[in-house]
């Protein structure tokens, strides 16, 4: 694989500018994520009203990859239902991981479709971390609500 | 040209061998073309003459040791014992009982921390580390510490990146029992003075350990001329196998501590009530030893001392003399501060990348290094640092290497540029 398939523009982009990137005041949910093998952090806050995400936003530093990441998600994950959440979280962690991917409602195609630029870490199994790294982080923030609890990638 | 040839030659006389001749004795280049390979500091490559070593062992000689009275078993006791024989030269140790065989140099400290540590530290007493320290010359103390309650004391860095050996040796007083440091740091490349820090240690009544990981592939080491007590490596890193190791203690330490780990072939006589043990170095190899990796490891050192030290030290500060010199001078490209000598390890940072993205795009550049905290987490949290990239360089590695890298990291740089 050529490194533009691993770092293609809109990872480079992300990375570089990542949306939604700064913390929130009072969020009803946040969680940490730590990744131990290279040192990177991410902080997911999350305002979730009536089983909706009303505003996502994540700090945090990383690499191009982890970044790219949890800034796409953090627009994918924008207005959505929580059981809508759940099924993008699983059909995205099957992507990366080369698992079997469940099939997603059309309404979320174009979501899910946003995320494929991450794909290209499948071929890296070390990378594969950086990619699910906010995600988990979410997960975390869901369970745990506003206690920052930590997740760890390891 | 005929002046370039001539500069050749002499560069080859310079540095003893010609690492394009040396590449061809690892198959690891054969089998994948173009590979350019940095991390030799994380593990180095086997040359032919150690994979066949292994493998002819098993296939003509093998049985295990010390054990069996047929022919056999005593041939690979005597090829077992010759390995350490051979250990016991490279380092120039008094004597082979001195040298005990274990996994790594990471159970080597292990040993020697729950071995002797165990046995003679007691609360109020110091052990003195260093900030440069890998995590394996780190949490084997603490963990004792944490049993014993004795002081873990930490020799800082100072603005260099090298040892502040004014403020270690301060920090050596009477309550200090033992003092352990490496004698190349892993995450950074800087060399550490162990013949001085040895004195120090002395003075003052301490024990003197060394942890050689990255020195013993590197340079001639002599254990009687630092004058340590103790002295860890490992085989994989001195181009032997995996699973073997070496701890060299002074005889008369060795004789003084107690059994680490209990098992057969390192005991006299066995009873329910009591049971005597064995002198060194059996004492401390319970259960059957990596025998293969032993035997594997003495014809490593075979290959590199036929390579001669000298020569392959002279290389290693060849080369990383060369790849300061590409290196420094490259805007966004940082090397992490190594203190006075800079020695076989280059540790950088790209600004503006993250060292993970940067060792996934030299691997697609067919460059393999390191990167991340180096398991030397403190280190990096002193240098605020989370993780750095690390080019490290063994015997197969030559100029042409450290282009690739140098271009390598320009693409880098290229593909995340605004």
């Amino acid at each position: 694989m050529e490194s533009r398939e691993l770092y293609q523009d809109i990872i480079l982009d992300h990375g570089r500018k990542p949306r939604n990137f700064h913390g929130m005041e009072h969020p009803s949910h946040f969680a940490h994520g730590h990744n131990p093998l290279c040192g990177d952090r991410v902080t997911v806050f999350l305002e979730i009203e009536d089983d909706k995400i009303k505003d996502v936003s994540f700090e945090g530093r990383g690499c191009a990859i982890s970044t790219a990441s949890a800034s796409l998600m953090t627009e994918v994950l924008k207005g959505k239902t929580l059981a809508e959440a759940e099924k993008l979280f699983k059909a995205f962690h099957a992507e990366v991981t080369g698992g079997e991917v469940p099939a997603v409602d059309e309404k979320l195609q174009d979501d899910f479709d946003r995320l494929a630029p991450l794909e290209g870490v499948k071929a890296y199994p070390t990378r594969v971390k950086c990619a699910t790294l906010a995600w988990h982080a979410f997960e975390a923030a869901l369970k745990n609500g506003a206690t920052g609890a930590t997740v760890k990638t390891e | 040209m005929k002046a370039a040839a001539d500069l050749r030659a002499a560069k080859k006389t310079a540095i003893g061998f010609d690492p394009q001749r040396v590449k061809r004795d690892f198959p690891i280049f054969a089998n994948n073309p173009g590979l350019v390979f940095l991390d030799s500091a994380a593990s180095a490559q086997k040359p032919a003459a150690v994979i066949d070593r292994v493998s002819d062992f098993y296939r003509t000689d093998y049985a295990n040791v010390h054990r069996g009275v047929y022919r056999l078993s005593a041939a690979s006791s005597e090829q077992y014992e010759n390995a350490r024989a051979r250990v016991a030269r490279f380092l120039n140790a008094a004597h082979e009982s001195e040298i005990i065989f274990v996994r790594g140099a990471t159970e080597g400290i292990n040993l020697v921390v729950q071995s002797w540590g165990a046995a003679f530290l007691k609360p109020g007493d110091e052990v003195l580390i260093t900030e440069l320290e890998h995590h394996a010359n780190i949490v084997p103390w603490q963990l004792l510490r944490d049993r014993i309650g004795f002081t873990l004391k930490v020799a800082p860095i100072d603005a260099t990146g090298g040892l502040d050996l004014a403020k270690l040796e301060a920090l050596i007083t009477p309550k200090t029992k033992m003092v352990a440091v490496t004698h190349l740091a892993n995450a950074t490349g800087a060399m550490v003075p162990v013949e001085s820090i040895a004195k120090m240690a002395h003075a003052k009544g301490a024990k003197f350990l060394v942890d050689g990981c990255q020195a013993a592939p590197r340079m001639k080491v002599d254990v009687r001329a630092i004058d340590c007590d103790f002295y860890a490596f490992s085989g994989h890193k001195t181009y032997g196998p995996t699973g073997i190791g070496v701890l060299y203690g002074k005889r008369e330490l060795l004789q003084a501590m107690p059994p680490w780990q209990a098992g057969g072939d390192m005991i006299l006589n066995v009873t329910f009530e009591k049971t005597t043990f064995q002198d060194p170095p059996a004492r401390f190899e319970a259960g059957t030893p990596d025998i293969s990796g032993a035997i594997g490891l003495a014809t490593a050192l075979d290959y590199i001392e036929h390579l001669g030290l000298d020569a392959v030290e002279a290389h290693e500060a060849a080369l990383t003399e060369y790849g300061i010199a590409k290196m420094a001078p490259l805007p966004g490209v940082r090397l992490v501060p190594a203190g006075q000598r800079r020695f076989g390890i280059l540790s950088f940072a790209v600004d503006g990348i993250h060292p993970h993205d940067v060792a996934s795009i030299l691997d697609q550049h067919k460059v393999a290094v390191r990167a991340g905290h180096h398991c030397a987490q403190p280190l990096m949290d002193k240098l605020d640092l989370a993780a750095t990239t690390r080019a490290s360089f063994g015997v197969y590695n030559d100029e042409g290497d450290i282009d690739a890298l140098v271009a390598a990291i320009k693409a880098a740089q290229k593909m995340f540029a605004d």
